[in-house]
Parts: structure tokens; sequence; C-alpha cells
């Protein structure tokens, strides 16, 4: 999967320094924008994963091989 | 003389350690103004008396939203408010994803597991989503005590929640009295305190704490915990602020861990029997290290797994930690 969008911030990883979302994602938040699109998505945390829903790109999940 | 005008780790000693009495708001201030270089002295002494007031054991719990962002509510800390540009978005948990989790937390060990949703209050939807979760989750074998947290509440909600078999709510205070205005508008800190009252009136245990790093003063966090006392909870949760993008807090600076660990100590040293719950926030203000001082400072209980909006460390992690400081984890038929 191609990222270029943030998954926390939805911005376009090319612009500007995403070294702290990289860090929040890998720590305490889960995605909140579409890495294909840059869309907001829905998304449900479980006590142990995370579901999130891309109205154009369908779901990802935290078991899924690639996740931002 | 007052009591500040001893030392206040040897009054605390005395007070809180031999005789169960939490210390008083202008005792708590003292405590707070410790310097680190009481820092030890005083996680001790607050360990002492979890130990000596409530045991070893720490209870586990994990937490689950129903329903997720589209609050009408403005509290400044919450990623799920309505009224913020916040990248949450609105999302209701079914029915079979609450089994899932409920049966996920159970796997954990845990032994409490608390539905929650963001809402100024529960309507008949969202009653009912609690209902039917709540029979699916015993037909699925799951045993797990079950609390909720679902806002502001009438007394016929509590009657309903009580009959549903709910043993604990959960509604916080948030923070002190006189910070509260500053931090929420939509509602006042007295309305949750009916809230708490009719909750306790009715038999269920009530859980209540809030947020520390919300811009209080120390005088105010001084002040927050001598408020809980009063109420005294069943569990007093303690969460630290995570700047959630969007909101009013999104600059806000994380509490520094030393600040924070003597705040969990004030916390205990204010209420000696309550369960003190690690809940959100401590995985940025504590790291793997002070988490393990608070569990040392008065900490007997915590949030395993994730959290609503934010993801927490693995259950194994916390519970391989538990097991290494020998701290048994509270079995489900053991009441408070």
């Amino acid at each position: 999967m191609s990222t270029e969008f943030c998954a926390r911030c939805g911005r376009v990883e090319a612009d500007g320094d995403h070294t702290r979302c990289a860090v929040l994602l890998a720590s305490i938040d889960p995605p909140r924008f579409c890495a294909d699109c840059g869309r907001r998505m829905v998304v449900q945390v479980t006590p142990a994963g995370w579901v999130a829903n891309c109205s154009r790109h369908g779901e990802r999940t935290s078991t899924s091989p690639s996740v931002d | 003389m007052t009591a500040v005008d001893t030392d206040i780790l040897a009054v605390a000693r005395e007070q809180v350690l031999e005789r169960g009495e939490g210390l008083g708001q202008e005792q708590l201030l003292a405590v707070l103004l410790l310097g680190d270089d009481r820092l030890e002295e005083l996680l001790q002494l607050a360990h002492e008396v979890r130990m000596r007031w409530c045991g070893p054991e720490v209870e586990v719990e994990g937490i689950v939203s129903l329903k997720t962002g589209g609050c009408p509510e403005d509290c400044h800390f919450c990623s799920q408010s309505g009224r913020f540009p916040s990248p949450v978005r609105s999302a209701w948990l079914d029915v079979p994803g609450l089994v899932r989790s409920a049966r996920e937390t159970r796997d954990t060990g845990a032994t409490e597991f608390c539905i929650v949703a963001a809402v100024r209050g529960p309507d008949a939807r969202l009653l009912s989503q609690v209902r039917e979760g709540i029979k699916a989750i015993r037909e699925d074998g799951n045993d797990i005590q079950i609390a909720c947290s679902l806002g502001m509440l009438t007394q016929e909600q509590v009657d309903e929640l009580v009959a549903m078999g709910v043993h604990r709510y959960n509604h916080n205070l948030e923070t002190a009295r006189s910070h509260f205005p500053n931090v929420v508008t939509t509602h006042t800190w007295e309305e949750r305190w009916e809230t708490l009252r009719m909750i306790r009136a009715a038999g269920m245990e009530v859980c209540c704490g809030g947020i520390i790093g919300m811009g209080e003063s120390v005088e105010q966090r001084a002040e927050f915990a001598a408020q809980l006392a009063e109420l005294g909870p069943d569990e007093c949760t303690m969460n630290f602020l995570i700047p959630q993008p969007g909101t009013p807090y999104e600059q806000y600076e994380i509490v520094e861990g030393r600040d924070a660990l003597r705040t969990v100590a004030a916390f205990r040293l204010a209420m000696p029997r309550p369960l003190l719950r690690f809940s959100g926030g401590r995985e940025l203000t504590f790291g793997d290290l002070g988490t393990k001082q608070g569990m040392l400072g008065g900490i007997n209980a915590i949030i395993v797994g994730n959290y609503l909006t934010n993801l927490g460390r693995p259950a194994a992690q916390d519970l391989e930690m538990l097991d290494d400081l020998k701290m048994p984890v509270k079995a489900l038929n053991q009441s408070l």
C-alpha cells in the first residue's frame, strides 16, 4: 500500500515533518486519515485493536499487514 | 500549631497510614509542594497506605467506546466533542462488536469491563443498545463485571442501569470545582455531582476522577483531591491530559513525570481506601519506568489495552509488570 498521506494528521506525507505523527501512530494514536486519499476515516478502537474505514478505500485493521 | 507546621509526611504517616484518615486540602497542598528530594519518600508512604488499607491486589479493567464522537458538550480536553475540529468521526459499536470487546477484556484476566459513550446523557436508543449488549455478553458466557459511563443520568435511567446489572458507574468530575468552568461550559460541576449522588443512592459503586494537566494550579489539584475525598468514590480514576488534535488543549504540555507522580501519591493520601486507577495518558506522561513508580506510589488499579480513542500498551505488557511487582490481579469473586 502506498503512503501518500499522513494517517495521523491527514496532510501529504511529502509536506512537512511527520516524525512526531509517526511516533504517536506507533504508540497512542490509531490512524485517523486514509493513507491513500487523505479522507478522514471512521475509526473504532477496541480493547485489543482498532478498525478504520475509508469511504473510498475500505477497511483497515490493527492486524492489517500495513496500516499507514 | 496547624498540621502543616510540622513535616507533612510525618503527619500523613500518623493520620493516613495509622488512622486511615485522608489528608485535607491544605495538607494536600503541602504534599504537592514537596521538593523532588522528598518524592521517593512520598511515593513510599503512599504505597504503604495503599498496602495497609487496600492490600496488594490490583483491579484490572478494560474499556470500550460504544458511541464515539459527535458529543454536544464542549469538554475542552475531549476529541469526541462535536464542537471542535477533531479528526475523530462518529462511530457506533454494534452488539457483536461489544461482545467481542468484552471477551477480549475478559481474556486478559480483567474483572471489569466499562462501556462508555460520548454523550451528554443517554437517550432511549443508547440505553437499548447497552441493555442488548449486556444481555449478549452474558449469553456469551462472560461473567465479567460491567460498568458504564454514559454521561449525566436521570433517576429513571439510574434505576434502569441497576436493573440491567450494571454494578459500577463512572462519571468524572474532571477537575476542581473552581477550575471546571474553564474546562466545560455546556454543563456544570454541580450537575455531575447530582448524577453521582443518584448513583450512590441507588447502590451502584461510584467511579469518579478526572484529568490532571488541564491548566489547573497546584492549589486546584489539592482542591480537586479534597473534593473527590468528600465524594468518597469506590474508585477514583486518574487520567493525564493527552493534548488531542483539534481541541482547545491541543498545544498544552504533557504533565511532567515527577509532578504526575506527586499527584498520584497525593490522591492516595487524600483517599486511603478506594481503588486508584491509572487511566488515560499514563503512557505519555509516565512511560514504562514512571508507570512502575506509580504502581509503587499508591495506584492499585489499571486500565489495560486500548482506551476510547487512543491506544494503550498491550495488556500482556502490563500484566507482566504486575507479575514483576508481585502484585496479584484481583479475581472476579473478590469484592472491594
